[in-house]
């Protein structure tokens, strides 16, 4: 049961607002102690898996083409670009982009979406475009309730899209687990009973895009009422 | 061969190339501490195999000690201003889309062709890693379009892209941080440990009581080690394969596919997954960490309830 002691580490760092990286690091170190192991092979331990990791960290070597596409305008031609359409809104936007996503992930296309590559430089300021044809300048937190909604309409399309998707890493998991477990089972077996949860949060989550909008009219009509300092477009 | 340390070098240049652009960025007043940063995370890429294990955990060490005390200070790369960017955006118009859309068409167009790529009898590409070769391949074609296309200053791209990562900071390495503490953790058997507690705790006479487990303790386990992947193996072989398959005869693909979607559902709940729920925030420069997670509760909460009832209807009836 010791070992556990490293979880009540992370969550009480993180509970306690400090960075999670030296938290992390005592985690590690209280898990690895408790379990008998020198303290020089922990580091060991999580140097290596570290290093194993680095994959994780790959997406980042997309920012020197984002960063040089925000430079000529990037989020400047998605926000114009939402504004042509009348019939968009935030709320609308966002539900075609959770339909998009949902079936691009199914079809194993990940990489299409993501907050380096699709949410900050296209998807949020096409959302916030959206509220600005219709409230003008927008307070910040309007903006913030905006792009974290963005943001959170990316994963939940991708987390309930991608598993139907028969060649994906986690399919394969389900796969090598269960054949430990003796018992053997076809990719397309799992991944057909993912298609009635993407439904489900398709209906849940577009539902409550829906909803989003008429939370954002009301906010917006409550801003101007008070007057709120406006955010520079 | 082609492997994956070419890709790994090209990120370790890029990130020593923000370490020497912060040096001399006069702006940031932790100017020091944040290149000290971005230098060891560029050893990391271009040398970690050769550091050896302690060293890699020296390299750890270091990231997590620049990262506690003090902060990292913001560069200040010279960029475009917002009037810049809308002339900008009126001259080349959708053309911007375009480009960005050549990462992923040049990524997908990767992952499935380089199979058929042969130098004489073995393949041009690592098999084992399409999927990130291409996806460098993708990034190294979109700049060369890019540069001729856009014809920006030669430091801009790397510039423009240290200003992005400044902006994420330390976050930038929380999930692959995140990742090697999951490996600790299994090392300690903290999974195991976990696993016991669960099945301790549990009314075994119940089909319902045990789908509920399952699905709850997926979520649960993942909301603490923020990736479902290190909850299944353990709830799986705990909880589901004995009481769910074995004593209540249900069905494991059905069990597994949905108690693995159950998981999702906390992975949309924790800091831990860092690269979906925080990484965003500091993208986007939310000041509450928190307001990602905020927008997806719900629907991970109702989902949980879907998954959990979809098992129950389904497990033991097909």
């Amino acid at each position: 049961m010791l070992p556990l002691i490293g979880i009540a580490v992370l969550v009480v760092g993180f509970a306690a607002r400090l960075n999670p990286l030296p938290v992390i690091v005592a985690a590690a170190l209280a898990s690895g102690l408790l379990a008998g192991m020198a303290p020089l092979a922990v580091i060991a331990h999580l140097g290596k898996a570290f290093n194993d990791s680095r994959y994780v960290t790959l997406a980042f070597i997309a920012v020197p083409v984002i960063g040089l596409l925000e430079r000529y305008g990037l989020q400047a031609r998605a926000r114009t670009r939402i504004a042509q359409l009348s019939m968009a809104t935030t709320g609308r936007l966002l539900i075609l982009y959770l339909a998009l996503r949902q079936i691009t992930c199914a079809l194993g296309l990940l990489a299409l979406g993501g907050p380096v590559q699709m949410v900050r430089p296209v998807l949020a300021p096409m959302a916030e475009g959206a509220a600005q044809v219709r409230w003008g300048v927008l307070p910040e937190p309007l903006v913030r309730l905006i792009r974290a909604h963005a943001a959170a309409t990316d994963n939940v399309g991708q987390m309930f899209g991608e598993d139907i998707f028969i060649a994906l890493a986690s399919i394969l998991l389900i796969k090598g687990v269960l054949h430990q477990e003796g018992v053997d089972v076809a990719p397309l077996q799992l991944s057909i009973w993912a298609v009635p949860s993407a439904i489900a949060a398709f209906l849940i989550h577009g539902a409550r895009l829906a909803r989003l909008d008429k939370r954002l009219e009301r906010l917006a009509a409550a801003a101007i009422v008070k007057g709120e300092e406006p955010r520079d477009a | 061969m082609i492997g994956v340390g070419v890709v790994y070098a090209l990120a370790g240049l890029m990130f020593a190339a923000f370490a020497v652009l912060t040096l001399r960025d006069p702006a940031n007043p932790k100017r020091y501490r944040r290149s000290a940063f971005w230098a060891l995370l560029g050893l990391s890429f271009l040398a970690g195999d050769r550091l050896g294990d302690v060293g890699d955990g020296v390299v750890v060490l270091g990231l997590a000690g620049l990262a506690a005390f003090g902060g990292l200070g913001l560069g200040r790369p010279q960029t475009t201003t917002a009037a810049e960017r809308v002339e900008g955006a009126r001259r080349w118009g959708d053309r911007l889309f375009w480009l960005a859309l050549i990462i992923p068409a040049v990524a997908l167009a990767g992952t499935l062709g380089f199979k058929a790529l042969h130098v004489g009898s073995s393949p041009l590409v690592d098999p084992k890693q399409t999927s990130v070769i291409a996806l460098a391949l993708g990034v190294v074609v979109a700049l060369a379009v890019a540069m001729l296309m856009l014809r920006p200053p030669l430091a801009a791209p790397l510039q423009e892209g240290r200003r992005l990562a400044d902006l994420v900071g330390w976050a930038l390495v929380l999930p692959q941080m995140l990742a090697a503490l999951g490996a600790v953790f299994a090392l300690a058997g903290v999974g195991a440990s976990v696993g016991h507690v669960v099945s301790a705790v549990l009314p075994s006479n119940s089909p319902a009581a045990a789908v509920i487990a399952y699905t709850l303790g997926m979520a649960g386990f993942t909301l603490i080690m923020g990736n479902a992947f290190a909850a299944f193996p353990v709830m799986t072989a705990g909880v589901g394969m004995p009481l769910i398959v074995h004593k209540f005869g249900g069905d494991p693909a059905i069990m597994a596919a949905l108690g693995m979607l159950s998981g999702f559902c906390g992975t949309l709940l924790t800091p831990m997954a860092a690269n979906f729920n925080i990484v965003p925030t500091t993208l986007l420069e939310l000041p509450d960490r928190w307001a990602v997670i905020k927008a997806q509760a719900p629907t991970a909460v109702l989902m949980l309830i879907v998954n959990t009832a979809l098992m129950y209807a389904l497990v033991f009836h097909l």
